[in-house]
């Protein structure tokens, strides 16, 4: 087994086929990545959206409680 | 279910639809006769195609709104044959008119006197088929407010090989080949959705009640 | 006893505990693989008699059009297991299938388009292959579309597994009447599989990305299906606390 192009330039171009061998490689593995890390983008926007929803419902129960001294004052 | 046939004002839209197109398509390519006659099968065969999907999203529609698709799934009859009925009737009213008026869309494309007969008998069969492989999208989307283009996507890949064997019996037809075998393929595609595709439209309304 | 593990496959709690050892090493042997099988296919294996260099491309397009067609029914039985036992994870499996199947029969179909045009001349035929796949791609969207159109996620759930196995039962009729029309219509001198007697030299690379292309499925299907199921069981204690932990 032994490398089949003669130099870098040779192995770009692969006999003037290199245009569709690179575009098809490039396409895939950009497709895949997408692929792969989008669990991780679509992650990262559930935690965004549980830490909102957290506080919301702290300043919700903040409000209850200071509600519940105002109207004991009362 | 006769009622529902009777109820049907809109049974002329698809055809109106199908014969609009048809005549419009000449004005698109040109009238050369030869050219049209090349086209004719392939142009009858997608026109029928759309017409029937168009029609079909409207089969569960009425009964679903008045709540008569609920009772006929609580009814003790499986829903089988419920559904096997709404496309009977649904092909009653658009395919067969389809059929019948075909040799007249033939005429008006230049289509070889040869493939008329079968042109025929392949859109009896087949929009028989595409009514029964519909009505499962239309069971899937008769839940949703708007499923037109929905289930254009569901259900036109499922079209597929009825169209490829109808176009394929009339091209034989025309080029003088025997196109028994293509038939006789429609027909047991015909046969295989009847058994499977009715099965599959209950289980969909199931679904789409249970929303 | 032995329908125990069975049981448990059904709770997505132990699913998510238990897949989460599993992903750092399907990723790493999946990215080895794949970038040993994509060095060793451009650069060492030798060109084609025929098709001169263009033919590297098989060793990405062959892989992503087997997981293509696997994956359809990858989803499609998950969606049947859910149907029949109702089971929250499969239906959540069979939602992670379908963009990840779309995603590669598009990649199988893109690579075999930019293929054909140096071998063929022409970027598209249709060939029964060819046509199947983009048939395939649009039974993908329209399951993706279903599942995406009904709002309540038990309803879409089920509507979409049952579209899947209409598809399933249809892949076949598909391909073998697109095939007969390819007969009809074009003559058949362009065969788009190769001749089965591949040399080796060839054709270890191309098993490498074959593995390669399987472990990278495995590990996206099972990343997209624990996303899933931590969006949907969001209310639950376990789920809140795997998003705080974890980064």
């Amino acid at each position: 087994m032994q490398f089949q192009f003669s130099s870098f330039a040779d192995f770009l171009a692969m006999d003037g086929h290199g245009i569709y061998v690179w575009i098809s490689f490039a396409v895939t593995f950009i497709a895949l990545a997408a692929m792969a890390l989008y669990p991780r983008l679509a992650r990262r926007h559930l935690q965004r959206e549980l830490l909102n929803q957290q506080r919301i419902e702290q300043r919700r129960r903040k409000v209850k409680a200071q509600r519940t001294v105002v109207q004991e004052n009362a | 279910m006769l009622l529902a046939l009777r109820k049907r004002a809109d049974i002329a839209n698809p055809l109106l639809f199908f014969v609009t197109v048809l005549a419009l398509l000449p004005l698109g390519v040109g009238p050369e006769p030869d050219l049209l006659a090349k086209m004719a099968p392939g142009m009858i065969w997608v026109m029928a195609l759309l017409a029937t999907m168009l029609s079909q999203e409207s089969l569960f529609r009425g009964d679903f709104e008045d709540g008569t698709l609920e009772q006929l799934a609580l009814l003790p009859q499986p829903l089988y044959f419920a559904v096997l009925a709404k496309s009977l009737v649904h092909w009653i009213a658009t395919g067969l008119p389809l059929a019948l008026l075909s040799p007249l869309l033939a005429l008006m494309l230049n289509l070889p006197t040869e493939g008329y007969f079968c042109l025929f008998v392949s859109l009896f069969l087949g929009t028989a088929s595409l009514s029964l492989i519909g009505a499962i999208g239309a069971a899937l989307t008769v839940a949703l407010r708007r499923p037109g283009l929905l289930l254009a996507l569901i259900v036109m890949p499922l079209y597929v090989p009825v169209l490829i064997f109808g176009t394929g019996a009339v091209q034989a037809a025309i080029d003088g080949y025997a196109y028994s075998a293509q038939l006789a393929i429609l027909a047991a595609l015909l046969a295989a959705a009847a058994a499977l595709a009715p099965l599959a439209a209950a289980g969909a309304i199931r679904i789409s009640l249970d929303n | 006893m032995a329908w125990q593990w069975f049981h448990r496959l059904g709770s997505p709690r132990w699913f998510y505990q238990k897949t989460s050892g599993w992903l750092p090493w399907l990723a790493l042997v999946s990215i080895v693989l794949l970038a040993a099988g994509t060095v060793w296919g451009l650069g060492f294996a030798p060109e084609d008699a025929k098709q001169g260099n263009s033919y590297r491309i098989i060793f990405i397009h062959v892989p992503a059009a087997f997981l293509a067609l696997a994956g359809y029914y990858i989803m499609a039985i998950s969606g049947a297991i859910g149907l029949i036992w109702k089971m929250k994870l499969s239906f959540a499996v069979m939602r992670a299938a379908a963009p990840i199947g779309a995603v590669l029969t598009f990649i199988s179909l893109f690579t075999g388009a930019v293929w054909g045009k140096p071998t063929w001349g022409t970027y598209w035929v249709w060939d029964a292959r060819i046509t199947s796949m983009l048939i395939l791609l649009f039974l993908y969207i329209g399951v993706m579309a279903l599942s995406q159109a009904v709002s309540r996620e038990q309803v879409a759930d089920k509507a979409s597994a049952l579209l899947a196995l209409v598809g399933t039962v249809n892949i076949p009729i598909i391909y073998k009447s697109v095939d007969w029309w390819f007969t009809l219509h074009q003559p058949a001198t362009i065969r788009l599989t190769e001749s089965s007697s591949i040399d080796p030299s060839m054709f270890y690379p191309l098993l490498i990305m074959i593995i390669g292309f399987y472990c990278l499925y495995a590990w996206t299907l099972l990343t997209h299906t624990r996303t899933l199921l931590l969006r949907r069981e969001i209310r639950t204690q376990w789920a809140q606390q795997e998003l705080a932990g974890e980064n």
